[in-house]
């Protein structure tokens, strides 16, 4: 037993050198841009930079209308589907856990090949229009994870009994959607949605072979050219990598609360 | 609930209506895109039915890509699966504190959606020529690493850094499986005599291996489709599949449209195979998990 714990302490001791070491490598990089003391200068600059700005602005936005798509599309699906069609439950599933078994980088190739100028749908040709082709692109990667999540707070509510009561006092379908089965699951909405900027808010190979001006793209060509600002950026990134976990956590908490009181 | 004739006919196809946008949404672009890649592999450019673009891989630049791509991914799982689960293990069975759990799997949660280019620069920062670990390991124990023939910039560089999405996807998969093992099972183990080494041998492992074997499969395929982390950290100097692709797709590298069909096929075909596996594994290791 007392070899047992020895070993326990062994591995995740290996582990956090592992994931400490390049975290305040990093940090340490980072702090580096004056020679031969630490400082933030190198944030500063990154700050600074308008091209930080609006890359920065750009994916955020991007972000947020793929959070409001894939709700818009995740919600009433899996919704119906648990109500009226659960037959098709395991296809509409394997369907949204595709994005995981295709690489993206199959999928934007395909867009790229599938809407380009001479196509039925040239959505390419515009930048409005590459600008929905990437939120869509977005909102299928997102998608295996936005589905999960509120398919998970839709199993923990009877949405049956809701519907019913809903209709039975005179709703509509869109009532019900808005202001009975949203509500229910906005714990699950949120963990979905915090999940999906994290993902949304750095990718790379969907902005940059789309070529639209987003913080992946920019990241990678400010890493090309510069020695102290990415590690910068990677702290930023890796900081909102952790602010959206954190609110998953907290949002998921705040939910076992009001659970506990019913 | 439903009372069949009580309704009229009419009305049974406005079912269908409800998972409308969804499917609309699915085939335009998932589907439909995906097919479009693997239809193109079996054409001419003329649009008739041909094996040639598959028969074009077999040239030793892309054979060369796509073995390095595979080195890559089996090492990173199977390191990723070593180590993570050595930890998920030491956490879940080896006595320690309760407390570093809970911090552990969102640690985990953190690190496994932190991939892309944010990570090559972090590594860069500790293990590039003038990283932390590189300067001190010179200065403190005048040991110089890339002296020694290390280089980031190379498999075991690549490898290296993949293991740090590799391990927490690992940990929070198989900390479950773990959890799922009864303390009884253990118990009897002991009663009749087994060592801890026999427990594990005979008892446990067995159970846990089409769990093992599955995240293998996940964490293979996660590695194989993996662009932006290799491209930020090498550039194209190490022509893994995925940045072969993507150079194709950005510069037509291969001097035809079609063999870059057929590259992307086969990264479906990796993947799609490597997660099939996923699946069976994880209906087998179900039945245990009760």
């Amino acid at each position: 037993m007392r070899m047992q714990r020895v070993w326990a302490w062994v591995a995740l001791a290996f582990g956090l050198v592992y994931f400490f070491l390049p975290l305040i490598g990093t940090v340490e990089f980072s702090l580096r841009m004056r020679r031969g003391e630490y400082s933030l200068d190198a944030y500063r600059v990154v700050l600074s930079d308008p091209r930080f700005q609006q890359t920065f602005s750009y994916s955020v936005v991007m972000a947020l209308c793929t959070i409001v798509v894939g709700v818009l599309i995740v919600v009433p699906t899996a919704y119906w589907v648990r109500l009226r069609l659960p037959r098709l439950r395991p296809i509409v599933e394997f369907v949204t856990l595709l994005p995981l078994v295709i690489p993206p980088i199959v999928i934007v190739f395909g867009y790229i090949r599938m809407y380009n100028t001479s196509s039925f749908l040239p959505l390419t040709g515009s930048a409005t229009g590459t600008n929905f082709l990437l939120m869509m692109g977005y909102t299928t990667l997102a998608l295996p994870y936005m589905y999960r999540a509120v398919d998970t707070g839709l199993r923990a509510i009877d949405i049956r009994t809701l519907t019913e009561a809903a209709q039975s006092l005179g709703a509509g379908w869109f009532t019900i959607m808005a202001r009975v089965i949203m509500p229910n699951v906005l714990v699950a909405i949120l963990s979905g949605a915090f999940l999906t900027f994290a993902i949304v808010i750095g990718e790379f190979v969907l902005a940059a072979l789309l070529n639209r001006p987003a913080f992946g793209p920019y990241l990678q060509l400010v890493g090309a050219n510069r020695a102290y600002e990415p590690a910068a950026l990677a702290v930023i990134a890796f900081s909102i990598t952790w602010i959206c976990m954190g609110l998953i956590q907290l949002v998921t908490r705040f939910s076992r609360h009001t659970q506990a009181r019913r | 609930m439903d009372i069949p004739d009580a309704r009229p006919r009419r009305q049974l196809p406005l079912h269908w209506l409800g998972i409308l946008p969804f499917t609309a949404f699915a085939v335009l672009f998932l589907i439909w895109p995906t097919m479009h890649i693997v239809a193109g592999a079996f054409r001419t450019p003329q649009g008739d039915f041909t094996l040639q673009n598959i028969a074009n891989l077999w040239t030793p630049s892309i054979i060369a890509s796509y073995w390095i791509s595979i080195r890559i991914s089996f090492a990173s799982a199977l390191l990723g699966c070593v180590i993570g689960f050595a930890i998920a293990a030491a956490v879940t069975l080896g006595g320690l504190p309760r407390g570093i759990r809970g911090p552990l799997l969102t640690f985990s949660g953190v690190a496994s959606n932190f991939a892309g280019v944010p990570l090559a620069f972090a590594f860069l920062a500790t293990l590039g020529r003038l990283g932390l670990v590189t300067v001190l390991l010179r200065e403190w124990f005048g040991v110089n690493i890339y002296a020694m023939g290390f280089n980031l910039l190379s498999f075991f560089g690549l490898t290296l850094t993949y293991l740090f999405f590799q391990i927490p996807l690992m940990i929070l998969i198989i900390t479950p499986a773990l959890d799922g093992l009864k303390k009884d099972w253990r118990e009897a183990a002991s009663i009749l005599g087994a060592t801890g080494a026999q427990y594990w041998r005979i008892v446990a492992f067995p159970i846990l291996w089409p769990a093992l074997l599955g995240t293998f499969a996940l964490l293979f395929a996660n590695a194989f489709g993996a662009v932006a982390t290799a491209y930020a950290l090498t550039g194209s100097s190490l022509s893994i599949v995925p940045i072969l692709l993507f150079a194709q797709i950005r510069g037509d590298v291969l001097q035809d449209p079609h063999l870059g069909y057929a590259l992307a096929f086969g990264m479906i075909l990796v993947t799609g195979i490597a997660n099939l596996i996923y699946v069976i594994l994880r209906a087998r290791s179900e039945r245990w998990m009760q």
